[in-house]
């Protein structure tokens, strides 16, 4: 079983049609047993940092993805939820990121159109993955975001996309993997990254 | 690097995939549901549904639809038709859609866009701006319930005013080209263009392939949006894509 985590927003219901359709059984639960019980746990994000932090400790959640980290349970942070994992971003200065690893959250310096909207490509920096087997270099995904994460431990970066600059746009790190896209809308290519996840 | 768009356009009346020619006429095209998976196997970039009766009885019929389809579509999918307020939003992107597209409830409350736009953030508010040429006045004036009223609101000014507020995407349809297949209005699709910062979707009028990339290389599109040239499979969607990649075009395989 696959906990998607319910914090009162986000997309998770697209989440849980892409893994219905690869045939493997999920939940969308914000209950802390269950997703501690869980295989493995894939938080989904849309929206505002600042709310979705809020939105996580109102449910004291932030302690269970800590938890489900800690033990080491593969672990699908997408978009916001990939933000989330890092210590603050300049969309909410009020509002702490959970700090499992080390970096801001911040927004595109360049003048290009904001949000970036669409499809981009991932340069692959990273070859041994395990989230992106049989993924070829420069696939294009699904963007839609105005920050990203600097991230601060170069050594976790498993892709980078270049939009005016160029950033970290999936981490992975033991049993954590992250996406700044959304591989649940990033057509054959997403449904392929899910897969791998889930087969982990 | 980010690619452009080409998106599909599904309108819907009772439940059917249909055409009009210039906003009357409906004329049956086929099932959204079968049609939605047929694009998203077909390398569509994204999916609009819009339901153009949105009457009461139909958004339940809607909103079920929007499920059907949603399971099957694993691009992101836009719903629009019929959304009035913030809780019309949330029941569709509950549905499974990703983003909401509103048009008439946009020009008559337009504090509906920063609402909207707080609670669900930006990225999934697309505003659809009907508009039509005044050749006495020489610019383009905004329209409302399907194109029925004219508001006079300058064009350029209101898509300006929707970024303000918080609209992720403008969506640009001609009343005067719509169903025509003569090409997009390039004039004012330019003009929106280079005077908004988010992302601007043509629509309304593509007939070939080299309209589509003009909508690019003439009206500075991020993206483009089409409904007959492939419910009727004049041109594929492929066929499309690498006709605008011969031409340097950055297109998604």
């Amino acid at each position: 079983m696959i906990s998607i985590i319910d914090y009162g927003a986000g997309n998770t219901g697209s989440v849980k049609n892409a893994l219905d359709f690869l045939k493997f059984k999920s939940k969308i639960t914000s209950d802390k047993d269950e997703i501690l019980n869980s295989d493995k746990v894939i938080f989904p994000g849309v929206g505002n940092f600042g709310d979705v932090m809020k939105e996580l400790k109102k449910r004291d959640l932030i302690s269970v993805i800590k938890k489900v980290i800690e033990i080491k349970k593969p672990f699908l942070g997408i978009c916001v939820g990939y933000q989330a994992l890092f210590e603050s971003s300049e969309e909410s200065p009020d509002e702490k990121g959970s700090g499992i690893f080390k970096g801001k959250v911040i927004r595109f310096r360049s003048n290009l159109k904001i949000p970036q909207i669409g499809w981009n490509q991932i340069k692959i920096v990273n070859k041994n993955y395990r989230l992106l087997k049989n993924i070829p270099d420069n696939s294009f995904v699904y963007f839609v975001h105005s920050y990203y994460p600097d991230v601060e431990n170069k050594k976790i970066i498993l892709t980078k996309t270049e939009y005016g600059e160029e950033f970290a746009s999936a981490i992975e790190f033991n049993n954590v993997f992250a996406t700044q896209f959304h591989p649940e809308k990033s057509g054959k290519t997403g449904l392929k990254i899910l897969k791998n996840f889930c087969g982990i | 690097m980010l690619s452009k768009r080409i998106i599909p356009c599904m309108d819907v009346d009772k439940g059917k995939v249909v055409k009009c020619i210039n906003y009357i006429n409906p004329k049956a095209a086929g099932d959204p549901v079968e049609l939605g998976r047929y694009y998203n196997e077909q390398g569509a970039d994204e999916l609009v549904f819009l339901d153009i009766t949105a009457s009461v009885e139909s958004r339940n019929i809607m909103k079920d639809l929007v499920k059907k389809v949603a399971k099957n579509v694993f691009i992101p999918f836009t719903v629009g038709g019929g959304i009035w307020n913030i809780n019309d939003m949330k029941e569709m992107l509950e549905s499974g859609a990703d983003k909401v597209s509103i048009c008439t409830a946009a020009v008559l409350n337009p504090e509906i866009i920063k609402q909207g736009a707080e609670k669900f953030g930006s990225q999934c508010l697309v505003v659809s701006v009907d508009v039509k040429k005044n050749n006495e006045k020489n610019n383009w004036e905004v329209y409302i319930y399907g194109g029925r009223e004219n508001t006079q609101i300058d064009a350029v000014e209101f898509a300006k005013k929707c970024e303000k507020l918080g609209a992720g995407e403008i969506l640009l349809n001609s009343l005067d080209r719509d169903g025509t297949k003569e090409g997009y209005d390039l004039d004012i699709l330019r003009k929106v263009s280079e005077s908004v910062n988010i992302p601007v979707i043509a629509s309304s009028g593509a007939g070939t392939p080299e309209q589509i990339l003009e909508a690019f290389t003439l009206g500075k599109a991020d993206a483009a949006l089409a409904a007959s040239i492939f419910h009727y499979k004049k041109y594929t969607i492929k066929e499309v894509k690498s006709y605008l990649r011969e031409r340097g075009v950055v297109v998604r395989e």
